[in-house]
């Protein structure tokens, strides 16, 4: 036997009391563990996705719906420019680098988008197997997509119209031309192909059968710039690096005054984004600190009555040899075990949390996360539940300091 | 001398002090300290096995100054040379009786007798890996017998071992502390204000009170 044994065979004596202590705390500390997670991890994507991307420019609407739409492809385009503008942006001398995106189509819920290979460039994608597009119709698959869906090269596949789930289909099959390695960014959830073979996808529907022109389908894409079009021709979204700093204080102004497009900043939408969450963020700290106060209360009590009984067992403890000294070292052990218990079950359970909240939300923003990697931040969460214990300990504590032996055992 | 007393003195707070005769015990020798209820029996015991400072005069066991030790030294020498039973067994709930005496053996930091061997000697080895909770009133106070001798004192207080007990069960309690301390070569002090005990051990001293 020793204090250790003690204080455990003390704690599992009161399964009830003890239990609920530690399933308060674990439920507090989880939230903050899925906080902690969700946060760390979002605003690293977040960044992560938008990097080397300076300006989006697409149809007039919400800002922060370009961006969502744009760069990390989770909220609605809003809607299309025509090329010719795009294009004649593209001539500005404050523009270094200009990528077109054009959306409009999914597969299973993954989005399909069209783009040059320069948007591979952006992310630095390596890939799997195969090789990039060359004809309409051939895509790269990220490695999410290919994972799920179990595609492989040269595997074949039929698109639906709109940008989720439950649209009709279209009739023109693609063809997997490559699969690109893991990332951890945007792509790994995207499926990419030319502009053309958006164009033609769409133009099909409008045309008959046997008016269709088939020798444009063997062509090669365009695979920088912008792809050659009539003047109906439109693309969604354009993704700009600035030339120098003074594009940033020109180009967008110039962009949404000057034209019947607008300009948005990733970096300036992102931040307001995380301002508007961060109330709901702060709701939820403030719940989790509430629970947390409440378990430690509980702590504090369940310790503070069970004391008043075991006064007794503390004073034989005192006749058969232990000194004050020990006596305080159980009742803080006491505590200190019960909160560090409740603290990894409340870090396993925050983990898993996350973890199911990912499998609920597959081709969603959430999708991207890892519930299970491990955060320096998570043993703060340690080194604060044993706070709470030591501090719920501590009057229990000097209680059982204080207790006279003899006028314990005198008392019948 | 084993264990020595010289005018011990004690006053609990607004009453008159209590004066105590001395006590003067050999190993192997039985002493009983009778008295009137209230007329400061336990207090007296509770300052023999140290767990109460007297206001004046001395103890000393084992050429020991109970005076002279303080602090977690006094408990470490109770736990190692006194054992004390108590009126009510007070087992700690959540151990096992094995444990409950292995919990002794760790704080007093001593081997101590083997503790199987000793709980079959006082007729209860079978409830060894046994919840204190499903014991006899019987057995709870054999098993805090056992606790008091488990680390082989020197010195053996009892409080009213015998108070709740009928006749046979009383001369079965003295007779398994008498056996046991002379087994162990031990001073038993029993605290009584039973009369029967009396025809047991002839030895003894009373406490008249204030």
């Amino acid at each position: 036997m020793n204090l250790f044994r003690l204080s455990w065979k003390y704690l599992t004596f009161r399964p009830l009391s003890t239990g609920l202590n530690v399933i308060l705390l674990a439920l507090g500390l989880a939230i903050i563990t899925v906080l902690l997670l969700v946060q760390d991890q979002f605003e690293n994507k977040m960044t992560k996705d938008a990097e080397g991307i300076d300006l989006v420019v697409g149809a007039k609407g919400s800002p922060l719906q370009l961006i969502l739409s744009g760069v990390y492809h989770i909220d609605f385009p809003t809607g299309n420019i025509p090329l010719e503008e795009a294009k004649k942006l593209s001539r500005s001398r404050l523009i270094k680098n200009i990528i077109p995106l054009a959306l409009g189509d999914n597969y299973k819920g993954y989005r399909i988008v069209g783009t040059n290979h320069d948007y591979l460039g952006l992310f630095e994608a390596q890939f799997d197997q195969g090789k990039v597009w060359e004809q309409p119709y051939e895509v790269v698959v990220g490695a999410t997509v290919a994972l799920r869906e179990g595609l492989k090269v040269g595997d074949t596949f039929e698109s639906s119209h709109g940008i989720s789930v439950g649209s009709h289909d279209h009739e023109h099959d693609y063809q997997v031309a490559g699969i690109l390695a893991p990332s951890g960014n945007v792509i790994d959830r995207l499926v990419l192909t030319s502009i053309e073979t958006v164009w033609y996808t769409h133009e099909e529907e409008a045309e008959s059968e046997d008016e269709k022109d088939h020798s444009e389908l063997h062509q090669e894409v365009s695979k920088t710039g912008f792809p050659e079009g009539d003047q109906a021709k439109e693309v969604t979204s354009l993704l700009i690096q600035y030339r120098s700093p003074m594009a940033a204080v020109q180009l967008p102004r110039m962009i949404n005054s000057g034209t019947s497009m607008q300009a948005a900043s990733p970096t300036f939408e992102m931040a307001r984004l995380f301002e508007l969450l961060g109330v709901g963020v702060s709701l939820l700290q403030g719940l989790a600190f509430l629970l947390i106060g409440i378990s430690g209360l509980g702590i504090f009590i369940a310790l503070y009555n069970s004391l008043k009984e075991r006064k007794y067992d503390l004073a034989i403890l005192r006749v058969i040899g232990a000194s004050r000294g020990q006596l305080v070292f159980l009742i803080f052990l006491e505590g200190i075990m019960l909160t560090s218990i409740g603290a990894l079950v409340g870090i396993l359970l925050g983990h898993s949390f996350l973890a199911v909240i990912i499998s609920q939300n597959e081709q969603g923003v959430a999708a991207s996360l890892d519930a299970w990697i491990f955060l320096k931040g998570e043993l703060w969460i340690l080194v604060y539940a044993l706070g709470v214990g030591i501090l719920a300990s501590l009057i229990p504590a000097w209680s059982a300091y204080q207790t006279s032996i003899a006028k314990q055992l005198t008392k019948s | 001398m084993l264990i020595s007393t010289e005018n011990i003195q004690y006053s609990h707070p607004g009453q008159a002090p209590l004066s105590f005769p001395d006590i003067h015990l050999k190993a192997n020798e039985a002493l009983l300290v009778l008295g009137k209820s209230g007329s400061g029996k336990t207090t007296l015991l509770n300052i023999l096995g140290g767990l109460l400072m007297p206001h004046r005069g001395s103890v000393c066991i084992d050429g020991v100054d109970l005076n002279s030790i303080q602090g977690s030294n006094l408990d470490l020498f109770r736990g190692k040379n006194i054992g004390i039973v108590f009126q009510k067994p007070h087992l700690l709930a959540p151990l096992t009786v094995e444990e409950n005496l292995q919990m002794a053996h760790y704080f007093s930091k001593k081997k101590g007798q083997e503790i199987n061997r000793l709980l079959d000697e006082l007729g209860i080895g079978v409830k060894s890996k046994s919840r204190v909770q499903n014991l006899s009133e019987g057995e709870a106070q054999r098993v805090s017998i056992a606790r008091a001798l488990v680390n082989s004192p020197k010195l053996i207080l009892a409080d009213e071992p015998t108070s709740s007990l009928d006749d046979e069960n009383t001369f079965k309690v003295l007779n398994l502390l008498q056996t046991q301390a002379k087994k162990i070569g031990a001073a038993l002090i029993i605290v009584t204000h039973d009369q029967r005990v009396k025809d047991h051990i002839p030895q003894f001293i009373e406490v008249k009170g204030a």
